[in-house]
């Protein structure tokens, strides 16, 4: 009979951890699996970085081998998601050096600007004010909006609020202090709620005639 | 509370990680002002759009080319 102590060790093991202990004993279809939960996310991250559709894909692909290889090193003691990110960051920071003449990228660079951690536009939104686009507009909207933000802060939101990771495991999965994810995560969110605002603003002839931006021409870089 | 105060605990205002004091706090705050209470409502539907609409959707047969291309590679390590 087990033990009130080994029940409550079972209940905290993650169930990626049993996928990589049989992946360790020489099942491949468990590694199969961990990619088929992963891939989209891996993918998306190594997007939001690169900025570049096939860098992404290859990003995807080196990082789950990179993973496969080095599984032996993977401790258990991190969730395997928030380790093979940290691969998939890696694999894309080295993408974007490759592609860009050579200069070294870190997540832990441009904080340099104050910009967007003061909110300045206080126009309130629409209700609903997605429901005012079609998807393709809206998803247009998002890329562009959050492409104009670093690519420090974008990590840091997708994996905090899309992803749904704790401070702490973003912290890990990215090598930044947990301040600094708290830091980042606040302008990032701010950023984009302010950049926002220029489309979802309730009651602007713009927004209720021609489903353009009630401010400019666009969004900036 | 000053704005300032709102806006240096925004963030867990979002994730409900206060104690109720600080919680009063900001709701008397949030009563009396109409910038916190935008910046907050808005920010909180920032996140909620962007977690609801994948904007880097991958084709199924992409996603597949990929996938199948992952696993011939691993299967090559071995």
């Amino acid at each position: 009979m087990p033990t009130i102590q080994s029940i409550a060790g079972q209940d905290e093991q993650h169930p990626d951890v049993a996928l990589v202990e049989r992946v360790r004993g020489g099942d491949d279809s468990a590694y199969e699996t961990l990619v088929r939960k992963y891939e989209r996310q891996i993918f998306r991250i190594a997007q939001h970085i690169t900025q570049n559709r096939e860098d992404a894909e290859d990003v995807m692909q080196d990082a789950f081998l990179k993973a496969y290889e080095k599984l032996d090193q993977f401790q258990g003691n991190s969730k395997f998601y928030t380790w093979l990110v940290r691969i998939a960051v890696n694999e894309s920071l080295m993408r974007l050096r490759k592609r860009r003449t050579g200069k070294m990228y870190s997540i832990d660079e441009e904080l340099k600007t104050d910009e967007g951690s003061v909110p300045r536009d206080f126009a309130d939104w629409a209700p609903n004010p997605e429901q005012n686009y079609n998807q393709a507009e809206l998803a247009e909207i998002l890329r562009k909006t959050i492409q104009g933000l670093p690519h420090g802060f974008r990590v840091v939101f997708v994996l905090r609020d899309v992803d749904g990771l704790s401070t702490e495991e973003t912290a890990e999965a990215l090598g930044l202090s947990v301040p600094a994810v708290k830091s980042r995560l606040l302008r990032a969110r701010l950023q984009l709620r302010e950049r926002l605002t220029r489309y979802f603003r309730r009651n602007t002839p713009a927004a209720s005639q021609a489903h353009e931006p009630s401010r400019g021409n666009g969004v900036e870089k | 509370m000053t704005c300032t105060e709102f806006l240096q605990i925004l963030d867990d205002v979002i994730d409900e990680s206060m104690a109720a004091e600080t919680r009063a706090e900001i709701e008397t705050h949030l009563r009396k002002c109409g910038h916190c209470e935008v910046v907050l409502n808005t920010t909180r539907k920032t996140i909620e759009i962007y977690r609801s609409h994948e904007i880097y959707e991958v084709p199924t047969d992409v996603s597949e080319r990929l996938h199948a291309a992952i696993m011939a590679r691993c299967k090559k390590t071995h």
